[in-house]
Order: structure tokens, then sequence, then C-alpha cells
């Protein structure tokens, strides 16, 4: 039994204007120790999607439905608060992009790590504090000791998503969700925070669901991959297979328009357009009016998940074969 | 695009910002830009790259005299941009323009894209009448956005369409360099490759000169002739852009390629990565001698000593280490 | 990448859309939109034509005393009543409304033609014109403004017109220091520096950018200082420091009416329904503006429905 099923998640929500749908027929599964990306760009859906799962979308305005949302065994579409908030940071982590808006500027690092340790494992006071210091060494921070009493600002960017990882990771969760969690921080910076992440998640067995724009880092860390586009997942397979045999139009838009460092003078093809209004309910393939790629057919049925290779399917009516590379 | 005359020359420019200190003693200043030189061909694309806080964007700031260099020269086809009052500098502006990296608010918020066009026409006295229409079609045509965008407000562009309408305004002077600063940064990756190639459309067409701001390598090997590397308000790398990409010396700048993913699993899983320890030192204290030395793998005693001059690895190649 | 505007039609179309909408226009239309501020405007612009038209509207006299017809109570004679000398009631709110709509509009524009200028001035200079004018601002701004009030009043005499200026005068300082605040932020903007790089001077990016931009808070605090203003007018006339009887003015008739609270209650009711309307009129339309001012509220109208909104 998989550790995360999601079939369906829809994820509405009700604005004066119209319904937008964040989320339309998300479906998905992930196995214990297993890295799942969750790659697109703004407006696709992959960070609702996150919070859909853990059941933070404020419902009004938000309404989440799904066929199964079920974690461990557990029902998260009928569970109760008490039960969700038993669940978040204990079992379920997750590790947000701006790490000064998730920690609390007024209360010490300390006091924050051993608030979720009391709340989450019943220690007493000292038993969490030097908890939280093992927890800071772990994360690499300098005199974790002494950073107990020092404050959010006094930290830097790359330390600061260090604690929120030991704040994350401090229950051994089942599930690590990072929602772009190193897009605001410096290239070398990121290359450290994303070899802590892969180093403690492969000690601890924790599955990883890690949302990015970056391909690049998809490329490196993951071992599965979700393309989303407006709301759905277009494309997904294990990440060699959809790197290496892209099947869907934005799949191969994606890749043919990002630049790569180590290579020179291949043009840069733009997806033109803009993204699509989600307030339109999806008759046809949303990405459609931006494709280069596109059949007959797209103009009149809306594509099914056609299967490329065993677990990598892709919902394309064209054939991209001869985009492949090697 | 004649090597010998550079459109612009930059020497020992220095932007140092005084600190926050105690009440009667005022604490060391802030040294965002230390002794930085390079010179820019015209019609080339110079790309400054380096992490937060080490002053590229600020040098940005410093050419174009938007904050006034602490000391340095600024040489715009041999006059001295530092010397001049604002006033005198008004002018020379139409010569020099700078797009920001959140183009939404380069544009006041409370004006109608058609008037912030105009207005720029205006300042400067450029084709009044009925050459204003044309001129601004002709305008619109370049950076690629519909007539009907002229009634919008700036909130209610996308960012990509924000983005080309600063570009837009900037070239309706009619500039010869242009100072990018981060320009793609907060775009998504898709509008990012509309613009970039939009840039590079319009250099070709009018002969512009950049200057490449940005953290995002991938970018800066697609768009640069060279490149220079920062590090802590000084320049520790500065070659053609193949040296730079395949031939780095200076320790930071392999770091920092080492750093960039590639959206190539095989690659990406296989490759080596030099992690650097700890974090950026203080622009206030920075360390002594090499700035680089309290994070690099390679450093030795002799790097604190002093800071260590530009080698000339080659034509075209300077490293500041004294290791390589 | 380009597009072409290639018929005439096209054409013709284009040259027309170089008429835009102006951002007041487009901020009018959010502000009627607003139903509280709607509602507001239209009694403010009630009260301002009972003013204006208080001699064609008013029944009677409203100084003449007639002792016989003392303390009638609303009826068919005397919409309102009669007050304690035997004056209209309705008539003396009529005139009333004179005198609180001048003085706060004598306020409001003392405090805006010294305020204003002090603020822009000492926010985008900085440095040590900020300091100076500042402190001086602090130097006023230490005083209670009532008491500041009584105490002009005191030294020059109970005058609607000394109460009028002492207001003015407490007003300033606020003024200028919320403008200073307000221009002191939107100095710091991209879009600022950017018209910088274009070769804006300073004169063009203050009075056409920094100033617009800055609207938004002044036109609040107006509407505050014009409230105050009503208010604190009553207040001094109720202590007697202000309009002088027999002169009709709200507060002055509120500290009649305490005497004949029980036995005359639409004395003391009359005014203070007045007062009530005038304040929260004036406070629904500010708060309206102030969400009605934010050009990210303005929707322009589009010419053609999204078909080309898809291009680029």
């Amino acid at each position: 039994m998989s550790l995360l099923e999601v079939v369906n998640l829809r994820t509405h929500f009700a604005t004066d204007r119209g319904t937008v749908r964040a989320v339309d027929g998300v479906s998905f599964t992930l196995d214990d120790g297993e890295v799942l990306g969750l790659v697109g760009e703004s407006g696709s859906g992959k960070s609702v999607t996150a919070l859909s799962i853990m059941r933070l979308v404020r419902e009004p305005p938000g309404r989440i439905s799904a066929d199964r949302l079920v974690f461990d065994g557990i029902d998260l579409l009928q569970a109760q608060p008490q039960e969700l908030r038993a669940l978040r940071t204990a079992r379920i982590a997750i590790v947000f992009q701006d790490p000064m808006r998730s920690l609390n500027p007024v209360l010490t690092i300390g006091r924050q790590l051993t608030e979720t340790l009391r709340r989450h494992q019943g220690l007493d006071a000292k038993p969490a504090a030097r908890r939280a210091v093992k927890l800071l060494e772990m994360v690499g921070i300098p005199s974790a000791a002494k950073r107990l009493t020092a404050y959010p600002h006094q930290f830097s960017g790359g330390m600061r998503q260090r604690v929120m990882i030991a704040i994350a990771l401090s229950c051994n969760p089942r599930i690590l969700i990072a929602d772009e969690a190193t897009t605001a921080l410096d290239v070398t910076i990121q290359a450290q925070i994303v070899d802590l992440v892969k180093r403690l998640t492969r000690e601890m067995g924790t599955a990883v669901i890690w949302i990015s724009h970056d391909l690049g880092l998809v490329a490196g860390f993951c071992d599965v991959v979700n393309v989303m586009y407006a709301g759905r997942i277009v494309e997904a397979g294990p990440v060699r297979d959809v790197f290496q045999r892209p099947s869907h139009g934005y799949t191969l838009g994606l890749m043919s328009c990002t630049p790569r460092v180590d290579l020179v003078g291949q043009p840069l093809t733009p997806i033109e357009g803009l993204p699509p209004n989600l307030m339109e309910p999806i008759r046809l393939c949303p990405f459609l009016p931006r494709c280069r790629v596109s059949v007959g057919a797209c103009a009149s049925v809306l594509p099914p998940a056609r299967a490329i290779s065993p677990g990598h399917f892709a919902s394309c009516h064209a054939d991209l074969r001869a985009h492949w590379r090697g | 695009m004649n090597r010998a005359a550079p459109l612009l020359v930059v020497e020992d420019l220095r932007v140092h910002f005084p600190a926050a200190g105690r009440l009667f003693r005022p604490g060391p200043p802030v040294r965002a830009v230390d002794g930085v030189s390079f010179s820019v061909g015209r019609g080339r694309t110079l790309g400054l790259v380096g992490e937060s806080g080490c002053g590229k964007s600020t040098t940005g700031y410093g050419v174009l005299q938007l904050i006034r260099p602490t000391s340095g020269r600024v040489l715009l086809e041999g006059a001295d941009l530092t010397t001049l009052d604002s006033k005198a500098l008004r002018p020379l502006r139409r010569r020099m323009q700078i797009i920001f990296q959140d183009s939404a608010a380069s544009l006041d918020p409370r004006m109608p894209v058609g008037d912030l066009i105009a207005e720029v026409l205006d300042i400067h006295g450029l084709h009044k009448g009925r050459e204003r229409p044309k001129r601004v079609r002709r305008l619109l045509d370049l950076v690629g956005i519909a007539a009907h965008f002229l009634e919008r407000y700036p909130h209610e562009l996308s960012g990509g369409q924000a983005q080309r309408i600063a570009i837009c305004r900037a070239l309706a002077v009619e500039p010869e360099l242009i100072v990018c600063d981060e320009p793609v940064s907060a775009l998504d990756v898709s509008i990012q490759a509309q613009i970039v190639n939009l840039l590079q459309g319009v250099q070709r067409e009018l002969g512009l000169t950049y200057i490449f701001i940005s953290h995002d390598l991938s970018v800066v090997r697609h768009v640069s002739d060279e490149v220079a590397v920062m590090y802590l308000g000084k320049i520790v790398e500065r070659a053609d852009r193949e040296s730079i990409f395949t031939a780095a010396a200076h320790p930071y700048t392999k770091a920092l390629l080492s750093a960039v993913p590639i959206p190539d699993p095989e690659i990406e899983q296989a490759r080596e990565r030099i992690i650097l320890s700890g974090d950026l030192p203080s622009p206030t204290d920075p360390p002594s001698g090499c700035r680089f030395r309290t994070r690099c793998p390679i450093a030795i005693a002799a790097c604190a000593a002093a800071e260590p001059p530009a080698k000339v690895l080659n034509a075209d190649h300077e490293v500041a280490c004294i290791r390589v | 990448m380009a597009t072409s505007v290639g018929t005439r039609a096209e054409e013709g179309e284009f040259l027309a859309s170089q008429r835009y909408e102006g951002g007041m226009r487009l901020a009018a239309r959010q502000l009627v939109r607003n139903r509280a501020a709607a509602t507001g405007l239209v009694c403010l612009a009630l009260i301002c034509l009972c003013a204006l038209l208080a001699p064609l509207l008013a029944p009677y006299d409203p100084v003449q005393i007639n002792l016989s017809a003392k303390l009638r109570p609303p009826g068919d004679e005397y919409l309102l009543g009669t007050d304690h000398f035997g004056r209209d009631v309705l008539s003396r709110l009529l005139y009333g409304a004179r005198v609180s709509l001048l003085v706060g509009l004598i306020v409001v524009t003392f405090a805006l033609s010294i305020g204003v200028p002090i603020g822009l001035i000492a926010g985008f200079l900085g440095g040590t014109i900020d300091n100076v004018l500042m402190r001086a601002m602090d130097a006023f701004l230490t005083f209670p403004p009532l008491l500041l009030a009584v105490a002009i009043v005191g030294l020059m005499g109970p005058d609607i017109e000394n109460v009028t200026l002492a207001l003015g005068v407490v007003q300033v300082p606020v003024l200028a220091r919320i403008v200073r605040g307000s221009t002191l932020a939107v100095r710091e903007e991209t879009y600022i520096t950017a018209m910088r790089a274009l070769g804006a001077s300073p004169l063009r990016i203050v009075t056409r950018h920094v100033l617009r931009n800055t609207l938004s808070p002044i036109v609040v605090q107006i509407t505050i200082v014009f409230s105050a203003a009503v208010i604190a007018e009553a207040s001094l006339s109720f202590l007697g420091l202000g309009t002088q009887p027999p002169q009709p003015s709200w507060g002055r008739d509120l500290a009649d009416a305490r005497r004949y609270m029980a036995d005359a209650p639409w004395l003391f009711l009359a005014p203070t329904a007045a007062l009530m309307l005038a304040v929260l009129s004036i406070n629904f339309v500010g708060d309206g503006l102030r969400d009605a001012l934010d050009p990210r509220a303005w929707r322009t109208r589009r010419r053609r429905a999204g078909r080309n909104e898809r291009a680029v």
C-alpha cells in the first residue's frame, strides 16, 4: 500500500469573479522513501496541491474534494481538525519558500523548535532543549547550543531554512514537503541545502515531495516527476524517462526554453502566450493555445493519459518522438 | 564593434554606504562595491554575476550615477560621469538606461501605459506632434505589445507584459547602453525566454550595449559575450564567456558553476559538487586579504595577508587569486 | 513578434486609443460603486445644499425670538419644534450647517495649503531641511488641539474666525507629518528611480509622480481633518467659546438643549443627529476615497472584449 494516495484531487476557490480551479484533477501516489517532484510555473497548482494534502487551505473560500486522499491508511478528507493537527509536522511536514514568514519573529529559535517537540512528542522542557540542540547540529548550524536563544532575524537566509528543516524533521515525519524551499536562496547556499535535505531524508527514510519550477533541481534529486499545468498533471514518470523522452507539449516547451549552464549556442524557444485562465472549465487540453506541436485531435477532444513506457504517462495527442534526444 | 575603443570604461569603482552605528560613533561603512574595474565594447554584453550582497546591482546603479560612487571613474566614451553634477548628467541619461527586476514596480501605478511612454518622449522633447503616434507604434512593435495596451494601467499587466513596457520605455530615448538588473529573475521560465529573446533581438537591431546583471548563470551563459564574477564587492574573475564557463580559474567561480542545477538527470546525478562551507561574510566586515578565503576550499595562510591582485591568465582572462 | 496595425480601421482605432481614461475618472467610478461611500456622498451633498440654500429653505428667521411659541414640540407649524426662545429648530439647523461646513472647509484649505508643501519638501529633500521643518512641526504638535484653540480664543476673543484659525494651525503639523511619511515611502519606489534614470528633473518627479502617489493618505487625512473641525467647532461653541449667540450653531444649540432635556428632547436630538450625519458621511466618503484612489482597484473598460487578450 502506498504511503500517500491522491486520486482526482480538486481544490477550487470561490471568488467574486468566478471559481478558480487551482487544482483540477490531480492523481499520484507516493511510496515510502520515494522522492516525487512537482514541476510547474506559477499558477500550475503545485503549491496548492501540497497545501491541499495537508488541508492547510482555508475552506471557505477554498473547497477541497477528491475521490481518494489517504495518508498511511488515514482518510485526510474525513479527518477531524484535531487529527489533522496531530498529523502536521509530526507525520507530514512542510518547508516553505520564505523562512522569514514561517518563523515567528518574536520567538527564539529554541522556543519554536521545542514547542513542536513538546506538542508532538510530549517531551519536557530539558529533554526537548537537548533534542533541539541535536537537531540544529544535524542541520549543520554551528554553535548550536548557543543559537537556541537567538531570534530568526539574527540568522542568514540559508541558516533560517536549515532551522525550518530541523523543525520539519524534528518528529521524524513520513513525508517532507518542500515547497520551493530553495528558490529564495543563493545558488551556492541552495546547493548546501539540497545536499542536506538529500542526506537527511535518505538517512531517515523520509519520502519527499519536492515542489519547484527549476528543472535542474528536480533532475538532480527526484525519482519521479509530475509536470503540472493549469491545475492538472500533464506528464508523469521516472525522472530519466520524462527528461529524455518528454511526451507532452508543455514538458517539451519547458525544456526548450530553459537555458543551460553547460551548453552554448542553443537557441531558446520560448513558450508564447500567457498562462491560462483558471476560471474556465477544461474541455480541451489547457496548453493548446500555446502549443507548438499540437495536432488535429487536440482541437476536438481532451487527451487521455497515454502510457509512453512503464510508469510514464502523458496527456497528449501528439507523437513527440522526433524531439527526443538520444 | 571596435574593440579598441570601448563604449564604457569603469576604473576602480567604489560605492560605500555609511553604516548604522552607535550614537556618536559611526560604524564601519558597508563596502558594497570596493574597487571594480572593467570595460564594455560597443554592441557587446557583459554579464555581471554573483550572489546576494556581492554588489552587482550597486555596480550597475553606480555606473549610471543613480547612486553616486564614493570614488572611481566611469567613462562613457571618454567622458567621466562621476565628475558631472545632476544637471549636466540629465541630457546624458538618454545614452544609458536601466531595466529593473520588478518591472511592474518600475512603472508609476497611476499612469496608463501610453502616458508612461509619452512622458519619456516629452522629457527629452522627442517626436512631437504628428510624429508621436508613429513613433509610439514603432516602439510597441519593437517589443511586441499590441496597441490596446496603451490604455492599461501597470497593475493590469502580466509580469512579461510589464517588462516589455519597461524595455519599450527605455528604448524610447534611443540609448546606447542598457543596464539590465536581473531583468528576468522574477518571471516564469517560459516568459523569461520570451524576454531574453526580445532583449537579444533588440540588441542586434539597434546595436545596443548591455551590462546584464544576474545571479542565474544559465541565462548569463546564453546572453553574454564577457562575464565578470563578483564576490563581496570585488571582481574575482573576468573573462570572455567561453573561458569562464569551460576554463574557470577562480575557486569561487568553480564552486558557483558546480552549484548550478542542470536539467538533465544523467549529468546532474553524476556530478561532483563543490559545496562551499559557511555563509557569506558581512559586507561591513569583510575578511582580510582575499575576501573569499573563509569559504575557499584551497585557501592557505598567505591568502589572509593581502588582497590578491588581478592576475592576467591570457588576453581577456583575469583572476584575482594567488593559488592560480 | 511584431504586431502589425495594418488596416485603416485599426490605425484609426490605434490613434483613438491615445485618449486614455484618466486615473481620476476611474477612481470616481470605483467610488460610486462603494455603497457606503455613495450614500455618504449623497448625504454630504444634501447637507451642502441645505447650507447653501438655507435662506430659501428655512421657514423662519433663525434668530427671531418669539416667546409665545417657546418649547413647542415638532408639529405642523414648526417641523422640528422650537427652542426656549421660540426660535424654529429646523431653521437654526439649516443655518447652523453653514457654520459647521464653512469652518470645516476653511480649516481644510488652510491645513492643505501649508501642510502639504511642508511635508513634500521635507520628505523629498530630507537632510537638514527635513530636520528643521519637522522640529517646527513637532513644536506645534505638542499643544493639545482643543486647549490651543481655547488659548487663542482666550487671547483674541471668542469669535468664529479665531476658532477657525486655531483649528487650522493645529491641523497643519499632523498633515505635514503624514505627507512627509508618504513622500519618504514613495521616494524609495522603483518607479521614482526609473524616472531619475530616464532624465526627469526633480520638479517633474515631485509634481507628477510623488504628489499623485501620496494623494491617498492626504485625502483620508483631509476627511479626518474636516470631521474633526466640525466636531471641534461644535465643542468650542458648546463651551461658549465659538459661535456667539444669537448665531445658530449646532454646538451652541446642544449646550442650550442641556437644560431642557427632560421637557424638550427634540432640542437635543436635532443638532446631535445633524452632527452625526455630517461626520459619518464624511468618514464613509473618506474610506471610499482611500479604496478608490488605489490604482489596483481601477479597471479600464476593455474595448475589444478579450479577443486580443492572448496576444503577447
